[in-house]
């Protein structure tokens, strides 16, 4: 009795601030996403799913996602099995892919501006040589998303590899020297005792990815403005435009809960997936 | 064998040094004159000039900016130190009736992130008055589920003798968090601390919408209004200077620990 009340006098400090930022918000938006003019309904939702700057925002967001994840997620366990070791050559090389993850992507899109700047950028500079200058990289509606896409690889890899090479450094050494020893080729050793071992750390590195596609929108902001013609607008940018720039809450807020909901059910999914994982492991 | 390898080992490098233009042109445009001919050069010329630091520093409003920054990482982290012990402890050391319910409303947050939120959590802030401060900013992160999480299984790692020692002496619950189990938690507390402060010093979204006037801004809010500026006179030597003057502190803080670094977003992503 005496620890339930000391219990709860100690997180009460951390409660008061979940339920005004976190709980409460929640309950909140679910509300006002089903208040219209004429008493409460659904509306708002009717006039978010009527939206084509919304149905855009969903499925850029969806390409936005494959196309950061999956690439990063590979470059990140190559990066990680290729730089295993303790030599410096591999430390400064771990170190070099490690800094996009410690500079604020609007430090990173105030680089990329200049990198992709039509004409005298970084890119087109040196590619004029190989007859590809002047491309609009961020202006062109084909490729702008592209580009986002890569600041993004760019910023993230070196975050999943430090959780790709903890999870390498994991596995018991003695798996590889026996599946050596019985002949496994590099190859069989990677997808009978790496891929198996590493499927705990996958499902976690996948569900902060996650996170992170539905989060990481501050490029997008300063960069493209979620434009040209709507072709980099996301889910949380378009919650942005509609809260800060068109002043309808009535759409911010069943956005929201639309991503909040996608949010939950691609997390719940890969957590069971991490359940699993740990399942083969023990 | 050792060819593949080598193989590998150079496309990695390859690889590694794609990663790092962004950083090598950011010091070199930094550091050359705006009036030099090549703006897309990776190399600072024979005489590095201090002059786009000078004027960024004087265009821009940066004492400010980093002023505040630093003001919200700290205050952040100060309620965040009081905050996740406390409950850290409860849940390390108490048993109490719906514990691993609470314990489940309180890992809610680690999905629902209030960047997710900033509709609502803007609301709330004009409610509270606090729309536009420098509390405002930093409000929403003064609970933290992770760091909750972390200073739990800090706690759960040190014998209970030092605490029962404390108790015979007479020592309150919160003497024996602060005086007793903190200072042996150093390890996860550095560990939350770096995250934590790495977190807040890059964030953008919400300390942009928080706020609205010029005198709330924080260093990611300030950088992206003077890249705007600078960006319309193609002063990119400017932009360079002013991106390193807001992403350089981390940078040599991580070059320094490194290590500490590594293991700390490792530690806090795993447990």
């Amino acid at each position: 009795m005496r620890q339930t009340r000391t219990a709860l006098l100690l997180l009460a400090p951390s409660l008061v601030f979940l339920l005004l930022f976190t709980y409460w918000p929640i309950l909140q938006v679910a509300a006002r996403s089903l208040t219209q003019r004429s008493g409460f309904g659904l509306d708002n939702y009717r006039r978010l799913f009527a939206d084509p700057h919304f149905t855009t925002a969903a499925l850029n967001n969806l390409v936005y996602a494959v196309g950061t994840i999956v690439p990063s997620l590979i470059l990140a366990l190559g990066f990680a099995l290729a730089l295993q070791e303790q030599r410096w050559m591999h430390t400064v090389l771990r170190t070099i892919l490690v800094f996009p993850l410690l500079i604020p992507l609007v430090a990173a899109a105030a680089l990329f501006i200049f990198i992709l700047l039509p004409g005298e950028g970084l890119i087109d500079h040196w590619l004029a040589p190989l007859g590809l200058g002047d491309t609009n990289w961020l202006g062109d509606p084909t490729l702008a998303l592209g580009a986002i896409i890569g600041i993004t690889i760019w910023k993230n890899v070196g975050y999943y590899m430090l959780f790709f090479l903890a999870g390498l450094a994991g596995i018991p050494a003695d798996l590889h020297e026996a599946a050596t020893l019985e002949g496994a080729s590099a190859a069989q050793r990677f997808f009978h005792v790496t891929w198996p071992l590493l499927q705990p750390t996958l499902a976690f590195v996948l569900i902060i990815a996650l996170l992170n596609v539905i989060t990481q929108v501050d490029h997008i902001v300063v960069m493209t403005q979620g434009g040209p013609s709507d072709t980099t607008n996301v889910l949380l940018y378009y919650i942005y435009q509609q809260a800060e720039q068109n002043n309808d809450a009535g759409l911010a807020a069943s956005a929201t809960v639309v991503s909040v909901a996608v949010l939950l059910a691609i997390s719940v999914t890969s957590l069971r997936a991490l359940e699993r994982g740990m399942h083969y492991e023990s | 064998m050792t060819g593949a390898r080598n193989l590998i080992l150079l496309l990695v490098t390859a690889a590694a040094l794609l990663w790092a233009i962004p950083f090598v042109w950011m010091v070199a445009a930094s550091l050359r004159p705006d009036e030099a001919a090549n703006a897309a050069s990776l190399w600072p010329g024979l005489h590095p000039v201090t002059a786009n630091f000078i004027e960024a520093w004087q265009s821009g409003q940066f004492p400010l900016w980093y002023f505040n920054t630093i003001v919200v990482c700290a205050g952040i982290l100060l309620v965040q130190c009081v905050t996740v012990s406390c409950a850290g402890y409860a849940f390390a050391r108490l048993r109490f009736p719906g514990q691993s319910l609470v314990f489940t409303l309180f890992l809610l947050q680690l999905l629902l992130v209030p960047t997710v939120l900033i509709v609502p959590n803007l609301t709330t802030l004009v409610q509270l008055h606090l729309y536009d401060t420098l509390p405002g900013i930093m409000a929403p992160y003064f609970a933290s589920a992770f760091g909750v999480f972390l200073m739990r299984q800090t706690f759960r790692t040190i014998p209970r003798d030092f605490e029962d020692a404390a108790m015979i002496d007479g020592a309150s619950r919160l003497q024996i968090i602060f005086r007793v189990l903190l200072p042996l938690s150093k390890p996860g507390l550095v560990a939350f601390a770096i995250v934590s402060v790495t977190s807040h010093w890059n964030e953008f979204l919400w300390p942009l919408m928080a706020t609205s006037s010029p005198a709330t801004q924080v260093l990611t809010v300030g950088l992206a209004s003077f890249t705007a500026g600078a960006e319309s006179g193609d002063q990119w030597g400017l932009i360079a200077a002013g991106t390193f003057l807001v992403a350089g502190p981390l940078l040599v803080v991580f070059l320094l620990f490194q290590r500490q670094f590594v293991s700390s977003f490792v530690f806090t992503g795993l447990k």
